[in-house]
């Protein structure tokens, strides 16, 4: 095995820990009175981590160089999809009993139904043309610019967090701070004097 | 270290190299499970069930049994004391019972004064002594859960005929104790402390108003409100206001927290209505914590039969 696919496997394994650790607290019933709730808000809680970690790829190779990154990007923003829609299966099938009509209600009457419904949909594309054939088939600019609609999942995200909870707003407001710096530092990148950006380019493609 | 010099000429044989690289790679994957397995367990705490703490006011009640009481099957104690709003000690509801192992309610006075012919302070001793009942009522929290929990208290009317309301007393304004020394969460929960509540002097005058003070035949757990707490089944759980330290009769309507924190989603009356959702989410259904599915809310929680006759010819709607 070489060293990108090692690196996925220890990426994979960390990132299907919590369900595991969900999953085994769960069958000894040490999720707490309200197992469905907290099963909801973790699976809710890691969706929004692993669009944080998607997010924090590009800043940390400009930041430190650390170019080898792009290889597990694809990786951490398919565990986001992946655990969004563990999150969407479990309301579903324990909030709604799969009772359609119940749920497109919920999505029209609730604002933060609908926003975390719309957050999900969003990635649904990007997931799908996540593929090495798929960026190829919509050459890499246009690829690049649709997935820049992950910055719309996060913030999405982080308002849905911000709106179920009742008045203490700390862990909503942790990630805005974080999804704030993340999309702060892409909008004074792209304002940075285009000349420094050259120099800093030549150098690495040597 | 780098796997780069596996050449054949390279100073660490191939087959070494490949077992140190296994080991490497063992440590790597071990040690990022361990401290991802640490994070999760950091952030969510396997909570060991508190409900053995003994309670300061350990006055073995023999309660009534009583008519008002439903016929459905309580939550546990397990459940009932480790699932809790109660957020001068934590915000998180499994947190409370940790928070408020600590919680000396002993000695406990209630101050009972305002519009009252013979205001008195009363001993948590003197609370006691009123004949207690068994209650066991459906509670219904705002956040679209419920349980089914086996009072044990009096009723309010009770103590407030014992001060004697004047002529002029159309409330009572309830406040709880408050201490943020004790109370550390209270910082961040986001609403304003002491916690107030308050009722219509009918609603506090309903039969199926009570003070609670203990449940499952024990004193008051500290996570519901120890040592005495209101309940008042046909609203949301957020109105029946925990660990009373004052009780204030009055002839305008008293401040309610909920209300002060976020008028247009929790109005002064609360009664559960599934036809009139929170802004937020639907109250139609609620989860009875130790169930699976939802089950459809009642409207008055099931008591409209003894209550809906206080609200007659009021819109509900607006009086939300």
């Amino acid at each position: 095995m070489n060293d990108v696919n090692f690196n996925k496997l220890l990426i994979s394994a960390n990132a299907l820990l919590p369900l595991a650790f969900l999953a085994y607290d769960g069958s000894r019933g040490n999720l707490g009175a309200n197992p469905i709730e907290f099963f909801l808000r973790t699976t809710g809680v890691l969706t929004l981590s692993f669009v944080v970690f998607t997010l924090s790829v590009s800043p940390l190779r400009k930041i430190f160089g650390w170019n080898g990154l792009i290889k597990y990007r694809r990786m951490l923003g398919l565990f986001a999809f992946f655990y969004g829609c563990v999150h969407l299966t479990t309301y579903s099938v324990f909030d709604k009993s799969l009772d359609v009509p119940a749920i497109i209600a919920d999505v029209i009457q609730r604002p933060f139904i609908a926003v975390g419904m719309t957050a999900l949909l969003i990635m649904l594309p990007l997931a799908v043309t996540s593929t090495n054939g798929m960026v190829k088939r919509l050459g890499g600019k246009r690829w690049s610019r649709l997935h820049k609609l992950t910055y719309v999942v996060a913030v999405l995200g982080v308002i849905h967090f911000w709106m179920i909870v009742k008045s203490d707003v700390f862990y909503p407001a942790v990630f805005a701070l974080v999804v704030a710096v993340l999309l702060g530092y892409r909008l004074l990148d792209k304002f940075r004097p285009k000349a420094t950006l050259a120099k800093k380019t030549v150098p690495a493609k040597s | 270290m780098t796997p780069k010099d596996d050449k054949p000429d390279s100073v660490t044989p191939e087959h070494l190299f490949l077992n140190r690289r296994t080991f490497i790679r063992a440590g790597l994957l071990g040690s990022t499970a361990i401290a991802t397995g640490a994070a999760y367990r950091f952030l969510n705490p396997l909570r060991p069930s508190v409900t053995a703490v003994p309670s300061q006011t350990d006055t073995a009640t023999t309660a009534r049994p009583s008519d008002f009481s439903t016929t459905e099957s309580p939550n546990s104690l397990d459940d009932i004391t480790n699932y809790n709003n109660f957020y001068e000690f934590s915000t998180s509801k499994t947190g409370v019972a940790a928070n408020s192992r600590g919680f000396v309610t002993r000695p406990w006075t209630v101050e009972v004064g305002g519009l009252v012919g013979s205001p008195k302070t009363f001993s948590i001793d003197e609370l006691l002594g009123f004949e207690q009942e068994e209650r066991i009522y459906r509670l219904r929290c705002v956040e679209a859960w419920s349980m089914a929990i086996p009072w044990t208290g009096f009723s309010l009317k009770t103590l407030l005929d014992a001060v004697q309301p004047l002529e002029n007393a159309k409330y009572v304004a309830f406040q709880s104790f408050y201490d943020p020394a004790k109370m550390q969460s209270s910082y961040a929960a986001g609403i304003d402390f002491p916690y107030v509540e308050g009722l219509r002097l009918d609603e506090a005058m309903h039969p199926l108003t009570i003070l609670a003070t203990g449940l499952y035949g024990k004193p008051m757990p500290n996570p519901n409100g120890a040592p005495i707490r209101l309940v008042v089944p046909w609203k949301y759980g957020f109105k029946s206001i925990k660990s009373i330290a004052k009780i204030t009769l009055t002839d305008k309507e008293p401040p309610t927290t909920w209300n002060l924190f976020a008028p247009e989603e929790y109005g002064f009356y609360s009664n559960v209505n599934p036809t009139v959702d929170h802004p937020r989410w639907s109250q139609a259904t609620e989860r009875r914590i130790g169930e699976l599915g939802r089950r459809d809310t009642l409207m008055f929680n099931g008591y409209g039969d003894q209550v809906a006759h206080l609200y007659d010819g009021m819109d509900l709607k607006a009086n939300f």
